[in-house]
């Protein structure tokens, strides 16, 4: 309680405050709002993976009932060409340019109707012809043209004497493992409702983070920022997807300004899987050598991921090997490939989730032929400092994760030998893997004024999709005006409010937090003065500190116990613990919930996503939930997660964010527990029933049977 | 959108004489296939006859000791039915490890037979596909084929019969029943699917525009201790990769009948009669079934990426049918 009798919000479980509304269905997203005059377009996407279109013929699409036109490269408006994203140049934006075709699933037209059913069928009356040319989607680190990836996160780690290290190292582990392309999935399907008033652009979309988006379509359409005016208030999911600036708000922006009116773009399933970004599939090589005892000596990770040649793009696979473990030499390298695929976005802990599966697994194989204790050497090898900067970390617990998941999760009676588990015809096996992931805020604004009636309006551009972001700030904000959360009036998701960071790279509500936090200080002073209203606005972009002393990560250690039948290949996960190192937890319930999620998308990366391209035409085959497998209920055992005692200390609050840490680790710990139960080490991402099966011979007979 | 005419008949003769007087009219029964393929744009009917009115969602007892379900009969009814699920345990356990809970409900009896292809390229008008357009070519052929067929398929379609409730009804020898307006008829379940030869578009006997009225499961005393399991790439909601339906009867120490049908590995429910001749008669020994599951996948003939569905066949049938074995072996000494 504070001073005034006021229960402190922050540390309290609270539901989320808009869940009444959604579960009721009385939360509006964008493609409930209803719009005067709308018209609706209805995207059209390539067929092929690389060539020209040679022709698109609307014939018989302009003659049909309520259309109003056709949009493509030969029609629609020009936009910047030099249009620039997260991670640089991003030519998949100016979208019905040009006719070249660099993948399939590429936007090519918009047929606009007055309903989305007319729309849908003129657009399947368009004749579209093509001239393709050879395609290129055959992934690998040795790919002829792959090149150094972006080091806008900063230079890959050198440090000490690779070679020699691995040379006087007892044991060296030298494999490689894969993983495939994925699809984010998002519950609620992309979708934007744009319209034009004297020169200003106004959207409704559904994005992670509206200023960021109205950024880009200003650059885009080569507008002033002012003029662009994005919100996205309630959000059905986005786990990455709707970082990007994505096409359903380009080609509503676009048709509402040749027809004059406003247009809704709504993807269908298949188009989202088709047309919005997916996680990249990544090739990687990873060395570890160790002494005998354990200690590791060198460690060299080198990551290879696909990306399309229109636009820059990190998958940042090689955090872990910089940073879970102490060694004399470290070297990571990571390597982008150019091929003509949808152009990838960041994808639930992107990097940190392929990556620490890799990492995470190699450092099993150490234990592996070393015969000691997967945990015990990952224990012995936790750094005092930072092992490749020599700083050090601003919190680390994550020797408490381990040993309070250990001591959970039963740890200690482990038999480490694999395959002597058995349970009737399966056969049991558990394992472990840690994962860093780092922390830190981006520049967020936020204006909060007190009201005259004693409540106080907060504005700030969050996003919540869902995690509760909402409901975190609103308790924020109460703690930090000294006040019940019931005189909050919170407003996000707009761009209008300002700079904000989006809900991504696990950093919106720490963002916004702070923001909160620095205008509720700024306003406090401003109250001594009684008139009212009195309002108080911050920006922290000069308030961050982008050079700390010490390297600020989240920690987790995720168990994990698994069924195989061997006969079938049916891997079954049977529990899931993750324990967390996230800073000062806001609201632990939504928390829990947040990393749960995580860790079932873990889950299911480990044993079914996958996105099958056809090897002849390199289309995507699975563009629906039939297709593309999502861990169903009855795949997702008893999850748990919980967390350690922490306190960010670079936060004022002690704050960091776990948006994706949950789905981090859980891979790597799964397919650690699939070597423990059958003996064989999987190195290809899912691990699917086809790869785990053995013939006959390999598995043991259940006892004969007879009945004679 | 495309227009369509919608009717529902209450009489038997006027849905089939709707359904021959109109071009392009299908008839609609639950709709969990037939309105998904139109919304994919695979099908598109100028008109359904809805069926659901039609007497025939009643489960009868046969004169033989069999029993007759009727076509319009739901999923979940026929999975919940308690002569079902005594005699014919098999089939409940099929339905349940099908679809969902609402699909079930919706789904019928004849609808679940006729259900097509879960190939992703026959769903996509877009792929060339010899099922959805004959002479077309088939795409899966050498395209992603992870989970197509390892027997009896041919150079024009690869594609799976995707139907579990219709795994153990072959296992079972049940018969089709129709309706034309011609007059009745039958057709075991054996002979209702057609060979895919070089029209994968035509898949079963059913003559044009007949009508099914009921599917008849002959008595069988084996089918009682009969079993299904399904295997999929998730633990539910999803097809078949490879599924079993089999049933045991031993007496004396000897198999006095035996059947085996396979799902998800052709065109058709695969029963394995080479299987069940390999086992009758000699006792149900780990190596006779061994053997039984051996003769009967040595015909298998993998695509370029489905080799684990041979070894999985062969794996499930010895699984089953050594379940089964060691039933009758704790009834006998129970
Ligand atoms: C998401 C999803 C998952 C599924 N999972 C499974 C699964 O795991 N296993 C499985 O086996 N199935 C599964 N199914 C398929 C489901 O079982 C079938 O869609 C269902 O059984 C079809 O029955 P229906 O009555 O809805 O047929 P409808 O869609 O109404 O009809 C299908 C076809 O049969 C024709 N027809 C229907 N009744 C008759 C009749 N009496 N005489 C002549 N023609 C007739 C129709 O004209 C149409 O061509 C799944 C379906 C979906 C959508
Ligand atoms: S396997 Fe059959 S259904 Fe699939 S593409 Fe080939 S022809 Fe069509």
């Amino acid at each position: 309680m504070n001073p005034d009798g006021i229960t402190a919000a922050v540390g309290e479980s609270r539901p989320r405050v808009e869940g009444r509304l959604k579960v009721t269905g009385s939360a509006h997203y964008v493609a409930d709002l209803p719009m005067p005059n709308l018209a609706h377009g209805w995207m059209v996407t390539a067929t092929v993976s690389h060539g020209r279109i040679r022709d698109i013929d609307a014939t018989d699409a302009l003659a049909m009932p309520g259309v109003l036109g056709v949009l493509d490269h030969r029609n629609a408006r020009r936009l910047n060409p030099d249009v620039a994203h997260h991670f640089g140049p991003d030519r998949s934006l100016p979208m019905l340019q040009h006719e070249v075709i660099e993948y399939a699933g590429r936007p090519i037209a918009l047929v606009v109707a007055e309903t989305p059913e007319q729309a849908r069928a003129a657009a399947a009356a368009l004749r579209v012809t093509y001239d393709a040319e050879p395609h290129d989607i055959e992934f690998s680190m040795n790919h002829p043209a792959v090149r150094p990836a972006s080091t806008l996160f900063g230079p890959e780690a050198d440090t000490g004497d690779l070679e020699a290290e691995l040379a006087a190292s007892a044991v060296v582990v030298d494999e490689v493992y894969h993983t495939p392309e994925e699809s984010h999935s998002a519950l609620e399907p992309h979708v934007a409702t744009a319209w034009w008033e004297d020169g200003h652009l106004h959207a409704l979309d559904s994005n992670q983070g509206p200023f960021g988006i109205s950024q880009v379509m200003a650059s885009l359409f080569l507008i002033d920022p002012e003029r662009v005016h994005i919100r996205a208030e309630h959000v059905g999911g986005g786990f990455g997807a709707k970082t990007v600036c994505g096409a359903q708000i380009i080609l509503a922006a676009m048709a509402a300004e040749h027809f004059q009116r406003p247009v809704r773009v709504a993807l269908t399933r298949r188009q989202v899987f088709l047309a919005t970004g997916s996680r990249p599939p990544t090739e990687q090589r990873v060395r570890i050598g160790a002494d005998a005892d354990g200690r590791l000596r060198a460690v060299h990770h080198h990551a290879a991921f696909a990306l399309s040649p229109l636009a820059e793009y990190i998958e940042w696979c090689t955090e872990q090997a910089r940073t879970l473990y102490a060694a004399p030499a470290i070297r990571t390298e990571l390597s982008a490939v150019p091929l003509n695929l949808l152009p990838p976005c960041s994808m639930r802990g992107p990097g940190a989730a392929p990556g620490s599966f890799a990492f995470e697994s190699a450092v099993d194989e150490v234990a592996e032929r070393l015969q000691i204790d997967p945990l015990q050497l990952r224990l012995l090898n936790q750094p005092v400092v930072s092992p490749v900067s020599g700083r050090p970390f601003s919190t680390r617990r994550l020797v408490q994760c381990f040993q309070e998941g250990a001591r959970r999760f039963g740890w200690a009676q482990r038999d480490h030998r694999p395959r002597v588990r058995r349970e009737g015809n399966l056969l049991v096996g558990t394992g472990v893997a840690a994962v860093a992931f780092i922390a830190g805020v981006f520049p967020s604004a936020a204006t909060i004024t007190a009201e005259a009636d004693g409540t106080f309006s907060v504005r700030v551009g969050a996003t919540d999709i869902g995690t509760g972001a909402r409901t975190a700030l609103i308790a924020v904000a109460a703690d930090a005006l000294g006040v019940g959360t019931e005189r909050i009036h919170l407003h996000i998701g707009d761009s209008d409010i300002g700079p904000a960071a989006g809900a991504g790279g696990s950093r919106g509500t720490t963002s916004c937090a702070f923001a909160i936090i620095e205008t509720a200080k700024a306003l406090r002073e401003k109250l001594v003065d009684p008139a009212r209203p009195v309002t108080a606005s911050v920006d922290t972009t000069p308030l961050i500190n982008w050079q700390p002393d010490e390297e600020r990560y989240t920690y987790s250690a995720v168990f994990a116990e698994v069924t195989v039948d061997p006969a079938t290949g049916e891997v079954r996960v049977r529990r899931l613990l993750g324990m967390f190192a996230v800073g000062r937890v806001i609201n632990p319930l939504l928390a829990r919930s947040q990393l749960i999620g995580g860790m079932i998308g873990g889950l299911s990366m480990a044993l079914h996503e996958e996105s099958v391209r056809d090897p002849i035409t390199g289309r995507l085959v699975t563009a629906d939930f039939a297709g593309y497998h999502i861990s169903a209920h009855a795949d997702v055992p008893n999850v748990e997660a919980d967390f350690v005692v922490d306190y960010e200390p670079q936060d004022p609050s002690g704050f960091n964010g776990l948006g994706e840490i949950g789905n981090a680790g859980t891979a790597a710990a799964i397919a650690n527990a699939v070597w423990h139960a059958t003996g064989t080490r999987h190195r290809t991402l899912p691990i699917s029933l086809g790869r785990v099966i053995e013939p006959a011979a390999a598995h043991d007979h259940p006892g004969a049977v007879s009945v004679a | 959108m495309r227009a369509f005419a919608y009717q529902r008949t209450t009489q038997i003769r006027d849905a089939l004489n709707l359904v021959a007087q109109h071009d392009g009219a299908r008839f609609l029964a639950g709709g969990t296939n037939i309105v998904d393929l139109m919304k994919a744009g695979v099908e598109s009917p100028a008109r359904l006859v809805d069926i659901r009115s039609l007497a025939l969602g009643e489960i009868a007892e046969a004169p033989d000791g069999g029993l007759v379900l009727g076509a319009t009969v739901t999923n979940s009814s026929v999975a919940a039915d308690a002569q079902v699920r005594l005699r014919y345990p098999a089939l409940s356990q099929a339905i349940l490890a099908g679809a969902s809970g609402q699909l079930r409900n919706m789904a019928t009896v004849g609808g679940n037979l006729l259900q097509r292809t879960r190939c992703a390229y026959f769903s996509d008008p877009s792929e060339a596909c010899n099922k959805r357009v004959p002479g077309s070519g088939c795409s899966a052929i050498n395209g992603a084929h992870h989970n197509h067929a390892i027997l009896d398929w041919t150079s024009h379609c690869v594609a799976t019969h995707p139907s579990d409730m219709a795994v153990p009804l072959t296992a079972f020898d049940a018969v089709v029943r129709y309706e034309t307006l011609h007059g009745p008829g039958e057709i075991p379940l054996a002979e209702f699917y057609l060979p895919v030869g070089d029209r994968p578009d035509r898949e079963t006997a059913l003559p044009d525009g007949a009508l099914i009225t009921a599917v008849v499961l002959p008595a069988a005393a084996v089918a009682g201790r009969s079993r299904y399991r399904k295997v999929r790439e998730r633990a539910s909601y999803a097809f078949a990769t490879v599924s079993v339906a089999a049933a045991l009867d031993v007496q004396h120490g000897l198999v006095r009948d035996v059947r085996i049908a396979l799902g998800g590995v052709a065109s058709r429910p695969w029963r394995a009669r080479l299987a069940e001749s390999a086992l009758c008669g000699g006792p149900a020994t780990a190596e006779r079934i061994s053997v039984a599951a051996e003769v009967e996948i040595a015909a298998a003939k993998p695509l370029r990426d489905n080799a684990y569905k041979v070894t999985l066949a062969r794996n499930l049938i010895e699984a089953v049918l050594t379940e089964l074995a060691a039933d009758s072996g704790e009834e006998r000494n129970g």
